[in-house]
């Protein structure tokens, strides 16, 4: 890992820079950073305005803006409940993710027991499958156990990840024995080092695991347009696909959509963008 | 050790290894081996299956139609990297400078990011609609021709490639501006002292010392790039005239539009050997051109 003291000796460009030099630096940061946040803004506006004014594309200023679309939106779709099952599906599957990896991070660590090597080799086997290999049966699973349209359905494949629990053993391994040894010294048991002690020196590690959870299981597409039917139990991927087909050329009701599923996950980054940002940027070091 | 000391932790094992290894069995390993087995069948999800042994991979290698999913996952592969890599490379090396605000654009470049899919590709099919989307209406106020983009065969490719490069820019970003951080600073000093000009610096020290952010956003790239769906799906749903159909798509097509879920069980174990080849050949590879410092 790198570590902060570092940055102020870090490489800054050319250390010849002009002024004009520095100018188009910024010329050409702040144009992509408005070819990155455009689109945004043309989704906003695109919703409030008019349906008949759309014929010819919006413009940047609206004439009469209206928020027709949206209550079209809600009377089409049952679009909080799918926010809720967006939002409660991402959180459930983090928890998931977070209390089955460490566990599993900690046995693999810390426990020594025959054939542990084999175990882990079918942990990773698992980690290389992608989900198109398995979704044929894992749909045929659901529908025998008549569990197609249901929460469980689409909890049931995230509930543990072979990802965090490889990222997580990592982290276990890196945290000195020592402590282990001391604490068993004075009578701590597997559950209380395991709780006490590596749980709160893995946090890192757990911040990334939550944040690939969360951004999966939010972004996750195939599986929900596999398993699920009834919108009650859509998430926003598929609800706003199903949208799509519903209203082809409404592309205000469609924007409206679009809006209502960025806010939450834009509210969710603007309070943890750090560590959103940390996370990601962590797994590419080592 | 001994046998009973061996096993002494048993009980310890099973409570910490249970609760992910339950859910890895039934909802990863079986449906694994299931899938493999279906593969050996023709089965259309309804009547019994009927066994034909290898003859779903082997008519699947021979089919002009899969040879056209492969090609348009390949086209998408190839157009997508180059574009996310040098434009994530640029924003990295922007970033990296001592710039005003640096913290705010490094978090714009990333909405995209945490962005869905989904929404990424009905924003973008809006903004590339042929009659009023916003992007032709801007080639034509300026005179440049303007593509039919998701409603034309020759160009619903690109449409998508376009629209995922910008989704992922940030995330490229993110990992190369993380690599470019753990460059120790007295690497260019020393650099300097030799009397390298800054273009020397960035192909001797920063792209090599950068080669293993590199390694990892290119094999994390084909990965998920080989394994591309969603914003086709949403996008283009393989059209026009199947001009667009990647190799998810079709696997998604065979089982629930067409009722072969044999063909696509076969067709998603072609894919993830590819994957799987494709991953091992680099990781093989990146002793020639990874350097860790």
């Amino acid at each position: 890992m790198h570590d902060s003291r570092r940055r102020s000796t870090q490489y800054s460009g050319p250390e010849t820079r002009s002024l004009t030099a520095r100018l188009a630096l910024y010329a050409a940061v702040l144009v992509g950073a408005a070819i990155m946040l455009f689109p945004f803004l043309w989704t906003v506006i695109t919703s409030i305005t008019p349906e008949g004014s759309l014929a010819d594309g919006p413009t940047l200023i609206v004439d009469n803006p209206t928020l027709g679309a949206y209550r079209t939106l809600v009377d089409a779709l049952p679009i909080w409940r799918i926010v809720l099952n967006s939002l409660g599906v991402a959180v459930a599957s983090t928890a998931f993710q977070l209390v089955t990896g460490s566990m599993a991070a900690y046995g693999f660590a810390r426990l020594h027991f025959p054939l542990k090597n084999v175990v882990f080799g079918f942990y990773l086997a698992t980690l290389m499958v992608p989900l198109q290999v398995l979704v044929v049966p894992l749909f045929i699973e659901m529908k025998t156990l008549n569990l197609q349209d249901t929460y469980f359905a689409l909890l049931a494949p995230t509930i543990a990840s072979a990802f965090g629990v490889f990222l997580l053993r990592q982290a276990v391994s890196a945290v000195p024995l020592e402590l282990d040894e001391a604490a068993t010294i004075d009578g701590a048991g597997h559950l209380r080092i395991f709780t006490t002690i590596v749980l709160p020196l893995i946090r890192p590690a757990l911040a990334t695991v939550a944040v690939f959870a969360f951004m999966g299981s939010w972004n996750s597409f195939l599986w929900p347009l596999v398993v699920i039917r009834s919108p009650e139990f859509m998430t926003l991927p598929l609800g706003l696909s199903t949208l799509q087909g519903q209203f082809t050329t409404q592309w205000d009701v469609v924007m409206a959509g679009s809006v209502v599923s960025i806010v939450p996950i834009a509210i969710v980054y603007l309070l943890a963008q750090r560590h959103i940002i940390a996370g990601v940027a962590h797994t590419g070091i080592k | 050790m001994s046998r009973p000391a061996r096993w002494r932790n048993l009980g310890w094992v099973l409570f910490f290894l249970l609760p992910s290894a339950i859910p890895l069995f039934v909802f990863t390993l079986v449906p694994m081996v299931s899938s493999l087995w279906v593969s050996l069948h023709r089965w259309n999800l309804i009547s019994p299956m009927e066994w034909v042994g290898l003859s779903n991979y082997s008519n699947l290698l021979t089919d002009p139609m899969t040879r056209r999913v492969f090609l348009h996952t390949l086209i998408y592969v190839v157009g997508y990297l180059p574009i996310v890599y040098a434009g994530g490379l640029a924003l990295a090396l922007a970033l990296n400078q001592r710039l005003k605000g640096r913290a705010f654009l490094r978090a714009t470049y990333f909405l995209p990011v945490v962005t869905s899919w989904v929404v990424v590709a009905l924003v973008w099919k809006w903004l590339l609609n042929p009659t009023n989307g916003l992007v032709n209406q801007v080639l034509g106020a300026i005179g440049l021709p303007e593509p039919g983009w998701w409603t034309d065969p020759h160009w619903a490719l690109p449409a998508v490639i376009l629209s995922s490069a910008w989704k992922d820019l940030g995330f490229v970003m993110v990992i190369l501006l993380a690599g470019l951080q753990s460059i120790p600073g007295d690497l260019y000093e020393a650099a300097k002292v030799d009397g390298s000009n800054a273009w020397q610096r960035f192909w001797r020290v920063t792209l090599p010392l950068l080669s293993p952010s590199t390694f990892f956003v290119v094999v994390i790239s084909l990965i998920n790039g080989f394994q591309v769906f969603d914003q086709v799906y949403v996008m283009t749903a393989g059209g026009p005239a199947g001009s667009s159909q990647v190799v998810v798509g079709q696997i998604y097509d065979l089982t629930f539009r067409y009722g072969r879920a044999g063909e696509a069980s076969a067709l998603s174990w072609i894919l993830f050997a590819l994957i799987l080849v494709i991953t091992v050949v680099q990781i093989r590879g990146q002793r020639r051109w990874v350097h860790y410092a």
